[in-house]
């Protein structure tokens, strides 16, 4: 059945393809595994790039396909990044503070050791006691699973309360921002149990990989946000492919003709809300271990607006858009904020691109908007689809496709 | 004769204005019936009633066999109880095939996970071409909707609801733009489709009405004024004050 999908989607193949090409590509030109002709730290911005890839999907899905114009699942994305971060924080410190107690004459007891540790950790935000809720940072296995469990149970709960209220549109998308919003206040606090406006840091080093280079660890993630999000696409594919598809995207043009078939529009979106949840999650706790570093600014709605600039710049509906479209803003952000971008001396003025970078973004956002409503991923389709433009002329010219929200 | 749709005594007022007033109806269960009246007659509104869109402020809505109280159900849950629904102007999926729009409609099961691993066997399939024989899209069905000229579209519209394989069909003026050819397919296809089940067919327009040829419900102001066949009301004087002679 796999197989037969992948022959009727050509795409997919070809995205498949490219994303194994440019993953061996990296590999061969790292310091870890092959020549050494790019960085380290350019290996893992090319592994966060996928991982912004994979949330994008996410956001294409529950947007471009589904209509809703959700400004929280940056917040997902963040949650899995934490999640994911307690596991590495706690136990990198449980190995240093070992090491530090081996040389007392006593051997340290249990609770001396979650005591130190609950200092080195807490210190900062001027505590000790270790906060209930890492209790199971010291079991890979149960904060993997909370990855996928803590976003997915509060786009559950979040949705299932939205939706069933029927709030649609832009009521929806300010009700999705202001619980974004709500979280990350939350987060900033000091006695949130998540360090405050500190956040978690450190997560580069991999408890039991110390002696490990990061050299090495980039690569592992880089395969491993290649992987994520070569399964991410063929899932949104497979999804979108068939009658669920059609349903979800019926849902976005036509909400109360789908409920006159008989369908529950509201669990439909529950679904896609959820899913599309669990999906930012994975890939936050992919991006935040190449990071390093992880804090509740990560989570502020900006970044959700952000996503949906990317997605929206890549072209909605498409999946491939919405890689397009995050991969080239992503790195473009990163070059030009990075002081890497030449700055521009107009004699009376310099451009420096560390600030005009976003005015750049707007403007490339309207370019966009005027001369590829469909996004850069719909000048794709129109490059692929021009030999064989010979389709029947509608009978009547064809409404203007319908701009949802 | 029991009846399929049974109401009675509804009212429902927007602020104030009443739209349906102490309205009482009922249809069998293969029966074609016209519903005319003048704008804001409650026409629209007893569809709302019916197909969930709408709560009535009082009054009972049964539908079925044995009777069933609609008032408690969702849109979703009326629609797969078998009441099916056409609107004024054409809503099918534009940006989807015809083929699309038709197997989303049939009569399968509608919660997400078994859509997510619907596969379109042959039998669908057939349905789906026989279906698009009937409508006379036969040799649309790969073409997007949204390409659809105005009357391939309404009929569209009606396929869907006949793979619904509903009891009951709501259709809100059908005719509307159409040309006189497309007009009689549709009276035709209208016809068929209540050879079998109720339809009932609101329409602004007399002579479409009179081609369908079938019994008559004129509403005024929310509740019904007349009820007969077309020539019945079209002789009834206060039809013909409120309505056709205006």
């Amino acid at each position: 059945m796999e197989r037969t999908f992948l022959i009727r989607h050509p795409s997919v193949m070809i995205f498949i393809a490219l994303l194994a090409l440019f993953t061996l590509g990296a590999t061969i030109l790292s310091e870890g595994f092959g020549i050494g002709l790019i960085s380290t730290s350019f290996v893992k911005t090319l592994g966060k790039t996928l991982c912004l890839c994979l949330v994008a999907i996410a956001m294409d899905l529950v947007w471009g396909y589904c209509g809703i114009l959700s400004l929280g699942h940056f917040a997902f994305f963040g949650l899995g990044g934490y999640m994911i971060g307690m596991w590495l924080m706690y136990e990198r410190t449980k190995g240093i503070v070992v090491d530090q107690l081996a040389a007392a004459q006593l051997p340290p007891t249990p609770e001396e050791v979650r005591e130190a540790i609950g200092a080195q950790i807490f210190g900062v935000v001027g505590g000790s006691e270790i906060p209930t809720i890492w209790m199971f940072a010291d079991s890979l296995i149960i904060q993997l699973a909370l990855v996928v469990l803590v976003p997915g149970l509060l786009a559950l709960v979040f949705g299932w309360l939205a939706f069933r209220s029927r709030v649609t549109g832009v009521y929806l998308s300010i009700l999705t921002q202001a619980m974004t919003l709500a979280l990350s206040l939350y987060l900033f606090q000091n006695d949130s149990g998540l360090r405050g406006n500190n956040g978690l840091s450190g997560l580069q080093n991999i408890p039991g990989a110390e002696n490990i280079s990061q050299d090495v660890v980039s690569v592992w993630f880089l395969w491993a946000s290649a992987l994520a999000l070569g399964a991410g696409y063929l899932l949104a594919a497979w999804l979108v492919a068939g009658k669920f598809g059609n349903v979800v995207r019926g849902i976005r043009d036509d909400e109360a003709r789908v409920r006159f078939l008989g369908y529950n529009v509201e669990a439909y979106k529950l679904v896609v809300f959820t899913l599309t949840a669990v999906i930012a999650g994975i890939a936050g706790a992919l991006y935040y271990p190449q990071a390093g570093i992880i804090n509740p600014a990560e989570i502020a709605p900006i970044a959700s607006i952000y996503l949906a600039v990317w997605v929206a710049i890549g072209g909605r509906g498409r999946l491939y858009g919405a890689v397009i479209g995050a991969a080239l803003v992503s790195l473009l952000s990163t070059w030009f904020t990075s002081g890497r971008a030449p700055d521009i001396p107009l004699g009376f003025y310099t451009i420096e691109w560390v600030d005009w970078w976003l005015v750049l973004l707007g403007f490339g956002f309207v370019l966009v908007t005027l001369f590829a409503p469909q996004g850069l991923g719909g000048l794709v389709d129109r490059l692929v689809r021009n030999p064989r433009a010979a389709r029947p002329q509608p009978a009547r010219p064809p409404q203007s496709a319908k701009e949802p929200a | 004769m029991s009846s399929l749709l049974e109401v009675a005594g509804v009212s429902v007022a927007f602020d104030g204005f009443k739209a349906i007033n102490d309205l009482s109806f009922e249809i069998g269960a293969a029966e074609l019936r016209a519903i005319i009246g003048p704008n804001g007659a409650g026409k629209t509104t007893f569809m709302d009633i019916v197909t969930g869109k709408t709560r009535p402020d009082s009054g009972r809505v049964d539908y079925g066999e044995p009777p069933a109280s609609l008032l408690r159900m969702s849109e979703s849950e009326i629609a797969r109880a078998g009441i099916g629904r056409k609107f004024q102007r054409p809503t099918v999926f534009e940006q989807q095939s015809v083929r699309d729009n038709l197997t989303m409609a049939l009569d399968n099961a509608r919660d997400p996970l078994s859509v997510v691993f619907y596969r379109p066997f042959a039998t669908d399939m057939d349905r789906v071409a026989e279906l698009a024989r009937e409508i006379g899209l036969a040799d649309q069905l790969n073409r997007m909707a949204g390409e659809l000229a105005h009357g391939q579209k309404q009929w569209l519209e009606i396929g869907m609801l006949l793979a619904q394989d509903p009891k009951l069909l709501l259709v809100d003026e059908p005719a509307a733009g159409m040309t006189l050819d497309e007009r009689e397919h549709t009276t035709d296809l209208l016809k068929r489709a209540a050879e079998t089940r109720a339809v009932i067919v609101v329409e602004h327009d007399m002579e479409f009405v009179r081609r369908l040829n079938c019994k008559v419900t004129v509403l005024h102001e929310g509740s019904v004024l007349a009820e007969g066949s077309i020539d019945h009301v079209t002789g009834h004087q206060q039809v013909i004050d409120v309505y056709l002679g205006r």
